[in-house]
C-alpha cells in the first residue's frame, strides 16, 4: 500500500447528503481516498453507491455536505468540471456510437476540435502503456465488450485523471479479461491514481481493494480493509444480516429430459449477430445446466431460438418434455411450460413505462389465466403481480408503479418471480444476477435451486463463473457461437472454462477450434 | 447555468394532464402578441375566435358537427399512434371511405331501403380500412416506412375522388358542375336535434370513444398494441406479433377515418364534392395527441379543436382575419404540446451552488 494516514486524502467528502422525493439517497456520507489507493465502494442495490458516485463526477449535485480535493474544498457543478479537476469515470453501461470507430468515439468525448492523427498516437500510446490493446481505427460494433470497457478506460486516461472512478468494471469480462484489467489498475494505483472501484463480486474487491467503504440504506456503515475481512462479513456487513450461501448439491440429476436441443443452426438475422452452428443439449429435470461465455458469442441467438422469439428451421431442433417446439411462437412455448427470464431487463423482460400489474400481465396473462372472456381480468391481474412482490421481496411503493422506477435487483426479482410463480418444466434465465446486489443475487440463486430441486429443468446462460460454480450442476462453454459438451462440475476448472471462453474470441489470432469435444 | 433538466424517476402523471393545458396558455399567450402584430384588439380576437362562436344552440350544434370527424379520425390515430405506427394519412382514408361509401348510392340511387345507410357505413369503414391496408402491407412486406406511403396516398385519394366528380359521378341535372346528386333520405345521416345540422354521426364518434377505451384499456389488442408501442422486443417476448399489429393499428384506423369521411358526404354535405374535409385527417393528429392518444381526452381536444374552426371563420366574419389563422392556432397548439411534453418525463430545477431545490 502506497497510502500513510499522514498525507492528505486525493479526495474527501464529508456529510454527503442527497434527498430524492421520499427517500434520502445519501445520508451524510463520508468518504476519504488517499493517493494512490483503491478504494471499494460497497453497497447493495439503492444504497446510495450511484447517487455518491454521480455527486463525486458532477452528474448530481448533493444538497449537503463538502468535497475536498487535495485539501481544499471544491464544487464540482458538471463532469465537465469533474474531468478538469482530475476525476475520470468508466460507466458501466458504456456511452459509445456503435458505427463510429474507436479513435473517433473517444474524440466525442473531448472537449474542442482535436488533431486525429495525434489522438489516434496517443490511444495507442497509453493502451500499450497500461496493457489495454486497442485498435483505433476499428469500429466500435465489432469489438467485444471487453474491448468496449477499454476505450472507456482509454478515453479517461487520456485525461490524465487523478481519480478513477470504476462502476462494476469486471461484470462483462472472462477470468483472464479481469486479470489484466487488475493488473492496469495496479498499475495505476502505483503511479499515484486513486481508484474508486464499485463491484459486487467481493472476491474481487478482496483482491484488489486496499480499503473499502460499506454503505447501506444510504448511510455510511464503516470502513474497512477487505483484504483481512471474508468475502461473508464484507457481505453480511453490506445487507446488515447474516448472508446465507444458497445451498447446493452440485450432484448429477438423473430426472427426465425436459429441454433438448439437436443439432441447431441459426443464420443470424441481425447485421452483427453471430451465426450459431450444431447446438445440441439437454436439460434435465432437477437440475442446473450453466452455460458459461462472452457477450456476443451466440447467447443472444440460441437463448431468442429457444424462447421462440426466432423460430428454427427444424421444428424437432427443440424439443420440450419430448415435444418438437421448434417452430412454436413464445407464447406457445409458454404454455407448454416454458418460462423465459431475458437478459435485458428493461425494455424486453419488462415494458419500462408499464406498471408493474401490467408487466405481470404481460408473460403471465394465458399461463395465468388472466383472461376473462376475452377481456383483461384486472383484479386477477394484480393478485397476481402482488404475489410476486410478496413472495419474491420486491422492494417496490406499489404494484401500480412502473418497472423503470425498480432499481435493477429489485425488477430482477420481480421478472423471476412473475417466471418461476408460472410453474414452469424448463426455464430458461440470462444473466439472473447481471448489476443485482449481494442480497437479490442470492435469493435469486436459492429460487433457481429450489425450483430444480422441484423437478424443474433450468438452463442458466451467464457470463459470472463464480455465479455458475455455485449454482450448476453442469457446465458448457459457449465461444462463436457453438457450444462446448455439457460437463460436470467436478471434472472442470474455472481455468479451463476460462480458456474455452476467450478461445477464439476477439483477442487477436484465432487460437484453433473452440470446440471440446 | 440557471435551469437543469433532469430526468425523472417516473413520468409524472400531474404532468399528462398539465401539458395541454400549458400548451394552450402558451398559444393563447402567443396568439395575443399575434393579433397585436396583425393590428387586431388581442381581447377581442380571443372572443370572436372562443366565446363568440358558442353564442347560439345552433352554433353550439355546430360544434359537434365539426368535432363528429376529428374525433373519429383521432381515435383510430390515436391507437396507431400508441403502437409506434405513424398513420398520417387519415385525410386520404376519410376521402376514400367517403368514395367508397358514397358509391352505393351514386350507382343506387333510386333504391329507399332502410338498410341504405348501415350498408354506407359499412363500405365507408371498409374503404378507409382498404386505403390504409396499402401502407400496412408495404411496411411489413417492404419495411417502406408508414409516414411517407401514408401521407402521399392522401393525395392520390383526393385526386382519385376529383376524377369521379369531374367526371362520371357528376349530377346527369347538375348543369355539369363537378358534384354528384344529392343524397336521398334513406343515404342521409339522420338528424338528431331538429333545427341543427347535427346527425347520427356523432353518436358513432361517441361509440367509437367508449369501444376505443374499453379495447384499449380492457383487452388484450389493447394491451399488445400498447406493449409494441411502448417496448417491441419485450412484445416479441411476451409472443405478440409486431407485424399483426401494424395490420391491425392501420386497418382499423383507416376504419374510423373512412366512417368519418362517409358521415361527412351523408351528413353535412350531403353530396359527394370535390373536397370533403378542411383537413380534418390532419388536425387529428393534433388531436390525438392533445388529447394524450386517450379516447376521453380525444373527445375534448376535438371540440376545442372544432372550435379554432368555428372561431376561424367567425374571426375572418367579424375582424377580416385571415382564414389561415385557425392553421396558425393548431400549429401552435401542437408545437406547445410537443414541447412542454418534456416535463412529463424530466423536470427543470434550480441549479444553484451550495443548496439544490428538490
Amino acid at each position: 500500500m502506497t497510502t500513510s494516514s499522514g498525507e492528505t486524502p486525493q479526495l474527501e467528502l464529508r456529510g454527503i447528503t442527497k434527498a430524492y422525493p421520499g427517500t434520502l439517497a445519501n445520508d451524510h456520507i463520508d468518504l476519504k481516498i488517499m493517493p494512490g489507493e483503491i478504494h471499494a465502494l460497497l453497497g447493495e442495490n439503492g444504497a446510495g453507491k450511484s447517487t455518491l458516485v454521480k455527486i463525486i463526477y458532477g452528474v448530481l449535485e448533493a444538497d449537503e455536505g463538502e468535497i475536498f480535493w487535495l485539501g481544499e474544498p471544491v464544487t464540482i457543478p458538471n463532469p465537465h468540471t469533474a474531468r478538469k479537476t482530475g476525476i475520470g469515470m468508466v460507466f458501466q453501461h458504456f456511452s459509445l456510437f456503435e458505427a463510429m470507430t474507436v479513435t473517433e468515439n473517444i474524440a466525442l468525448g473531448m472537449s474542442g476540435r482535436q488533431d486525429m492523427k495525434a489522438l489516434e498516437k496517443r490511444i495507442v500510446e497509453i493502451s500499450n502503456n497500461y496493457g489495454l490493446p486497442l485498435d483505433p481505427h476499428r469500429q466500435v460494433h465489432t469489438l467485444s465488450v471487453g474491448e468496449k470497457q477499454r476505450i472507456e478506460i482509454v478515453r479517461c486516461l487520456l485525461q490524465s485523471p487523478k481519480l478513477l472512478i470504476m462502476d462494476e468494471p469486471t461484470s462483462v469480462l472472462t477470468p483472464q479479461e479481469a486479470d489484466k484489467m487488475f493488473e492496469t489498475l495496479r498499475r495505476l494505483s502505483s503511479e499515484g491514481v486513486s481508484i474508486l472501484y464499485i463491484s459486487h463480486k467481493l472476491d474481487e474487491i478482496r483482491a484488489l481493494c486496499h480499503k473499502a467503504t460499506i454503505l447501506r440504506g444510504g448511510k455510511y456503515i464503516s470502513e474497512c480493509d477487505p483484504t483481512v475481512e471474508t468475502a461473508k462479513s464484507l457481505a453480511e456487513m453490506m445487507i446488515g444480516t447474516d448472508l446465507h450461501a444458497p445451498i447446493h448439491s452440485g450432484e448429477e440429476a438423473t430426472g427426465p429430459v425436459r429441454l433438448l436441443v439437436t443439432n441447431m443452426g441459426i443464420s443470424a438475422d441481425a447485421e452483427f449477430g453471430v451465426n450459431l452452428s450444431d447446438i445440441s443439449f439437454e436439460v434435465r429435470g432437477g437440475e442446473i445446466l450453466g452455460i458459461a461465455g462472452v457477450a456476443g458469442n451466440g447467447q443472444i441467438e440460441l437463448l431468442s431460438a429457444l424462447s421462440g422469439e426466432t423460430s428454427c428451421e427444424d421444428a424437432g431442433a427443440v424439443q420440450l418434455d419430448g415435444k418438437p417446439v421448434g417452430k412454436l411462437s413464445p407464447n406457445d412455448r409458454r404454455n407448454l411450460g416454458l418460462a423465459f427470464v431475458p437478459e435485458d431487463r428493461l425494455g424486453h423482460g419488462s415494458v419500462p413505462d408499464m406498471t408493474l400489474t401490467n408487466n405481470a400481465f404481460l408473460s403471465g396473462f394465458s399461463r395465468k389465466n388472466l383472461l376473462k372472456n376475452g377481456f383483461i381480468d384486472t383484479d386477477a391481474t394484480e393478485a397476481y403481480a402482488q404475489d410476486i412482490v410478496d413472495k419474491f421481496d420486491v422492494r417496490t411503493p406499489g404494484i401500480d408503479h412502473t418497472a423503470s422506477s425498480l432499481s435493477g435487483g429489485n425488477l430482477q426479482k420481480f421478472i423471476v418471480g412473475r417466471e418461476v410463480l408460472q410453474q414452469p418444466e424448463v426455464i430458461i434465465v440470462a444473466h439472473p444476477t447481471w448489476g443485482v446486489d449481494a442480497g437479490a443475487a442470492s435469493s435469486i440463486h436459492q429460487t433457481l435451486i429450489d425450483l430444480a430441486k422441484q423437478g424443474t429443468a433450468v438452463l442458466v446462460v451467464s457470463q459470472d463463473l463464480d455465479e455458475l460454480f455455485a449454482i450448476s450442476n453442469r457446465i458448457a462453454v459457449i465461444a462463436e457461437g457453438r457450444l462446448s459438451d455439457a460437463r460436470n462440475l467436478g471434472d472442470i476448472t474455472i481455468e479451463e472454462i476460462g480458456l474455452l471462453m476467450g478461445g477464439t474470441h476477439g483477442m487477436g489470432e484465432p487460437q484453433g477450434d473452440a470446440h471440446v469435444a | 447555468m440557471l435551469l437543469k433538466i433532469e430526468k425523472r424517476s417516473e413520468p409524472s402523471k400531474v404532468m399528462v394532464y398539465m401539458t395541454p393545458i400549458i400548451a394552450l396558455v402558451l398559444t393563447i399567450l402567443t396568439s395575443i402578441v399575434l393579433f397585436e402584430l396583425l393590428g387586431v384588439n388581442p381581447m377581442e380576437a380571443l372572443y370572436q375566435f372562443f366565446i363568440a362562436p358558442l353564442d347560439t344552440e345552433y352554433e353550439f350544434s355546430e360544434l359537434f358537427v365539426k368535432a363528429t370527424p376529428l374525433i373519429l379520425c383521432a381515435i383510430g390515430l390515436s391507437v396507431c399512434f400508441r403502437a409506434n405506427v405513424w398513420n398520417i394519412g387519415a385525410e386520404g382514408q376519410l376521402t376514400m371511405g367517403a368514395i367508397v361509401g358514397s358509391s352505393l348510392f351514386i350507382y343506387f340511387p333510386e333504391t329507399d331501403s332502410f338498410l341504405m345507410l348501415p350498408a354506407m357505413i359499412i363500405l365507408g369503414a371498409v374503404g378507409g380500412a382498404a386505403w390504409a391496408a396499402i401502407p400496412a402491407f408495404l411496411k411489413t412486406r417492404f419495411n417502406a416506412n408508414e409516414i411517407l406511403t401514408s401521407l402521399m396516398l392522401v393525395y392520390v385519394a383526393i385526386l382519385v375522388l376529383s376524377v369521379l366528380v369531374h367526371g362520371h359521378w357528376r349530377d346527369p341535372s347538375g348543369f355539369n358542375f363537378p358534384e354528384s346528386r344529392t343524397f336521398s333520405e334513406s343515404a342521409d345521416m339522420p338528424i338528431l336535434v331538429s333545427g341543427t345540422r347535427m346527425h347520427f354521426g356523432t353518436v358513432l364518434a361517441l361509440l367509437a370513444v367508449l369501444g376505443a377505451w374499453i379495447m384499449m384499456s380492457k383487452t388484450l389488442i389493447g394491451f399488445q398494441v400498447k406493449v409494441i408501442g411502448a417496448a417491441p422486443v419485450a412484445g416479441a417476448y411476451a409472443g405478440f406479433s409486431q407485424k399483426k399489429i401494424i395490420w391491425f393499428t392501420l386497418v382499423f384506423g383507416g376504419a374510423m377515418a373512412g366512417v368519418a369521411g362517409l358521415s361527412e358526404v351523408s351528413g353535412p354535405i350531403d353530396q359527394v364534392l370535390p373536397s370533403i374535409s378542411p383537413g380534418y385527417g390532419f388536425t387529428a393528429i393534433i388531436v390525438a395527441f392533445l388529447g394524450r392518444l386517450h379516447p376521453v381526452g380525444i373527445f375534448f381536444a376535438s371540440l376545442l379543436m372544432a372550435l379554432t374552426y368555428l372561431g376561424g371563420e367567425t374571426a375572418q366574419i367579424n375582424l377580416g382575419l385571415p382564414v389561415a389563422v385557425t392553421g396558425v392556432f393548431q400549429g401552435m397548439v401542437l408545437f406547445f404540446l410537443l414541447a412542454s411534453d418534456v416535463l412529463v418525463n424530466y423536470r427543470f430545477r434550480l441549479n444553484t451552488v451550495r443548496k439544490a431545490v428538490s
